[in-house]
């Protein structure tokens, strides 16, 4: 495993809004992490990419193996070395991503200079070698240009460059389309599956999207409300979704054939931190609950086949 | 960036007409002949007449305007009633002064300020945040003319170190800079502090400490630039409140400048002597303004292209 | 909000501890004004100038001037020139600054062009300037000290008023009142100047403490109120000429001034917080 993450707890102060999470993600290999906003998968990039601090926050149990150590111990000088450097962020807006009155080009640069102890022209020289295999034309051009000047997908494709001009073994993708439109949105999807295929590179995808992870994600992890609720291959679990709340979450991709109106949301809302009920967390909003998903927490399970489980009443009785 | 230049030059041609107005109309809003506001008193008839032809005091209103303009652009401020000399040299004499003491007092109002202001943020809600902020609320409030007399008691008076008033030497500069400039320093010391904090949580934030660049350099590189464009903003809309500063500040250390030129004449009744003040004065704040403008178009691409 | 929202904005500002001690002041600072001739035995105008340059002691608590005045009865009695100055102008900035902006923001076309052109204009200057000007025009003196006040001011409210009626037009209960027929007045009286009130307010009390400045320095060259009636600017306008032989002459009046300013801006900062201005215009 490139990164696997065992048990990752995350507190801010008190609060403790991520709790037990466990995944792993190869080389080569694409990771959904999915769920509604406020079910901790921001929280998880900002722990993988040792960013924490930042927001106040701070790992306080389990480990983030990333190529054999553990991040989590890691004093922040020696993770500034895999900053960038071998892990790389792809952050959620790519309209606020880029420094605004700083070109474009020295934004890429920066990355070789600092990274790879390139000079300032080999730098560039990679920069637009990088910029064109994105497939951004005028590549020169473009270096020269200011964020406010490029389009919204341009603007992600440079996050992307940025990412990549490190040559970094894994990606954290933060909602990486989400502010995008629908067709840059598929180019985008599709431009970073085949990096991770040809370079083989790990990916962590976080989305609230099934419809995104359906596309590229070989590996699937749903989240809710700060817990794991199902985690396994991409083809099994759209096949057969196993917990009520991953079921509801393929329910929401709109599809062909369906009728206008039937594209089902789910009612309710992901609690916030502080009243997350006893419990499984998704009983209140779960068709399926039953008497006991209101006192007792499912326990996370290894599935036969591959992947794990937390559920009292799993939709296809396949585990165990 | 030129095309940019050009339109704010062109932009500032109907503020200085309208100020102008203003300031010709000075003379004829008082009450009284305007004549008898222009000449000393018991002035012969010959020089009554002059007078009223040199303005054509008895056409419309306009056509004063216009020569009165018309004198202007060529340089001719009128005679000082008070001195009898050309106001255009005793302008002359105090206007380097005051820009001087103006652009000292603008230069450490910035340094001060920013550097205040970013300790502040740094520091955010601990002791030194408070400390600095409370040291600022106290130098925004204080009237600089006391602030002035206090500093003069104090490093002149009791310890001697800088001369009372006059304008000799950098000594007698380091008081009236610092009396200005702590106003300044107060109003841009809050704006840089409340600028970096902002521009620490924008977006673009996390993805330098994502890239894997050290705290310091963001800071320096990144958050410290944008800070400054709110400063500058802030810098280029008040900057005549600093250039205001300076009137009072030089009349406290009697200094000789527009600032003192002007309550001098004020006092005298020297009419001519008070227009050209407030128009040099109001030509300072609007260059000023312009050259905050500039500034700020340089450092931020984004207004170049909205103003192009 | 922590407080029991029946106290007024004014009773909460003063349950802080800070807002109570600005407020605090600023009442003794009032009730000393109006006392003034009650709480002092001496006359602030009748020169005794044996007794000139008389340092701080218990007969002449803060001194004498060099005329032989008691220096604490002359801040007193100037407290009512400064205040009563400073108060004036800003209310009649306010009352003519929210008129203006109110059309203005309500009319827009052509007058809000003029009017936000001339605003933009003087707000560039330094109010100093702006009063000084003024001044010339109509002459040194309490009512010119007054109107170059009000003037100077003046930009502030226009521009605050006309963006919050800008702000509030929009906002769907005047749609409602404009569509069942009320008329362009009683919209603008009944709805949106009691709407723009709290901010213009709050704005106006720390802009009073400005005007304390403005007047003292006004008073200070000598172009304020005239003697013998005292201000505390022109207390100081014998300069720094005393400050050798009398510095308490200049430091006391500066103090009154500088305390009063301070516990505006305090008291205004904590009225802030009480009105919670920001959410206030969006309140029906």
């Amino acid at each position: 495993m490139l990164l696997s993450v065992e048990d990752l707890s995350v507190h801010i102060g008190v609060i403790n809004p991520l709790s037990d999470l466990s995944f792993g993600v190869d080389r080569g290999q694409i990771l959904g992490l999915v769920g509604e906003s406020g079910s901790g998968k921001s929280l998880t990039a900002m722990a993988v990419m040792g960013l924490l601090p930042l927001i106040g926050g701070r790992i306080s149990a389990g480990r983030i193996l990333f190529d054999g150590t553990d991040l989590a111990k890691l004093p922040e000088a020696a993770l500034r070395g895999y900053r960038g450097r071998r892990i790389a962020l792809v952050t959620q807006n790519p309209m606020t991503a880029l420094d605004p009155v700083v070109r474009v080009g020295r934004q890429v640069d920066v990355m070789g200079r600092m990274h790879l102890g390139l000079s300032a022209d080999e730098a560039r020289r990679r920069t637009i070698e990088l910029l064109t295999r994105l497939r951004i034309p005028e590549a020169q051009a473009v270096c020269e240009a200011y964020p406010h000047q490029l389009s919204g997908g341009m603007k992600q494709r440079i996050v992307i460059a940025i990412a990549l001009a490190g040559e970094p073994d894994l990606i954290v993708a933060d909602e990486p389309t989400t502010a995008l439109d629908v067709t840059v949105q598929a180019q985008i999807i599709h431009l970073l599956g085949e990096l991770v295929r040809d370079r083989g590179l790990g990916m962590l995808l976080i989305t609230h999207d099934m419809g995104v992870v359906a596309q590229v994600c070989d590996q699937v992890a749903v989240l809710y409300a700060g817990r794991l609720a199902e985690s396994r291959p991409a083809e099994a679990l759209f096949e057969h979704p196993l917990h009520p709340y991953t079921s509801a979450l393929i329910g929401c991709i709109p599809r062909d054939g369906m009728a206008p109106g039937s594209l089902h949301g789910i009612a309710g809302a992901v609690p916030s931190v502080a009243r997350y009920p006893a419990g499984c967390r998704f009983h209140p909003r779960c068709p399926r609950a039953g008497e006991i998903c209101a006192r007792q927490t499912p326990e996370l399970t290894e599935l036969t086949g591959a992947g794990r489980l937390a559920c009292h009443f799993p939709l296809e009785g396949t585990h165990g | 960036m030129i095309t940019y230049l050009t339109r704010r030059l062109l932009l500032l041609i109907p503020v200085f007409v309208a100020v102008s107005v203003v300031i010709f109309l000075i003379l004829h809003l008082i009450p009284g002949d305007p004549l008898d506001n222009l000449l000393r008193v018991g002035s012969s008839p010959e020089k009554r007449a002059e007078m009223s032809a040199r303005y054509g005091l008895d056409r419309p209103l306009v056509v004063q305007y216009g020569i009165w303009l018309g004198n202007l652009l060529q340089g001719d401020l009128g005679t000082s009633i008070a001195s009898r000399r050309p106001v255009a040299s005793l302008i002359g004499q105090a206007l380097p002064h005051s820009l001087l003491l103006g652009a000292l007092a603008l230069a450490f109002s910035t340094l001060a300020g920013v550097a205040l202001g970013v300790a502040a943020a740094i520091w955010r809600d601990r002791w030194a945040d408070r400390l600095i902020m409370g040291g600022v609320l106290l130098g925004s409030t204080l009237p600089s003319f006391w602030m002035g007399l206090l500093f003069i008691l104090a490093f002149s008076v009791q310890l001697g170190w800088f001369p009372v008033s006059g304008a000799r030497g950098w000594e007698s500069l380091v008081l009236p800079v610092l009396t200005i400039g702590l106003g300044g320093t107060a109003l841009v010391a809050r704006v840089a502090r409340v600028a970096m904090i902002d521009a620490a949580e924008r977006d673009f934030v996390l993805l330098l400490h994502a890239k894997g660049m050290p705290p310091g350099r963001i800071r320096l590189n990144h958050v410290l630039r944008h800070a400054m464009i709110p400063v500058v903003t802030i810098l280029s809309l008040r900057i005549g409140w600093i250039l205001g500063g300076a009137v009072t500040v030089e009349y406290v250390f009697a200094r000789p400048g527009l600032g003192t030129t002007l309550i001098k004449a004020l006092s005298q009744h020297d009419y001519p002597v008070v227009q050209a003040c407030l128009l040099m004065l109001a030509m300072a704040v609007m260059l000023g303004t312009l050259l905050g403008d500039v500034v700020q178009a340089l450092m931020d691409p984004r207004v170049r292209r909205e103003a192009a | 909000m922590s407080l029991p929202r029946s106290l007024s904005p004014l009773g909460r500002a003063m349950a802080t501890p800070l807002g109570g001690l600005a407020g605090g002041w600023l009442i003794l600072v009032i009730l000393a004004a109006v006392l003034a001739p009650v709480l002092t035995p001496y006359d602030y105008d009748i020169q005794n100038l044996p007794q000139s340059f008389r340092a701080p002691d218990a007969e002449h608590w803060l001194g004498t001037d060099e005329f032989g005045r008691d220096l604490l009865t002359r801040i007193l009695f100037g407290a009512r020139t400064s205040l009563s100055v400073a108060v004036t102008s800003i209310l009649i900035s306010v009352a003519a600054g929210m008129i203006l902006g109110a059309l203005a923001g309500y009319l827009g076309g052509r007058f809000d062009r003029i009017v936000t052109t001339l605003v933009d204009l003087t707000w560039s200057f330094p109010e100093i300037l702006v009063a000084l000007i003024l001044v010339a025009i109509i002459g040194p003196g309490a009512t010119g000290t007054m109107v170059a006040i009000a003037v100077a001011y003046l930009a502030q409210f226009t521009r605050l008023t006309r963006a919050q009626v800008m702000a509030i037009r929009a906002e769907t209960y005047v749609e409602a009142a404009r569509s069942l027929g009320a008329s362009d007045a009683h919209i603008l009286i009944r709805h949106l100047i009691p709407n723009a009130l709290a901010p213009v307010l709050v704005t106006a009390m720390l802009s009073t403490g400005d005007a304390i400045i403005l007047e003292a320095t006004l008073g200070f060259f000598g172009l304020g109120a005239q003697p013998p009636v005292p201000s505390w600017g022109s207390m100081m306008s014998s300069g720094s000429a005393l400050l050798f032989k009398a510095p308490w002459i200049i430091i006391f009046p500066g103090l009154a001034v500088a305390a009063a300013v301070i516990a505006i801006n305090v008291f205004g900062g904590a009225l802030i917080a009480a009105l919670d201005v920001r959410s206030r215009p969006r309140e029906g």
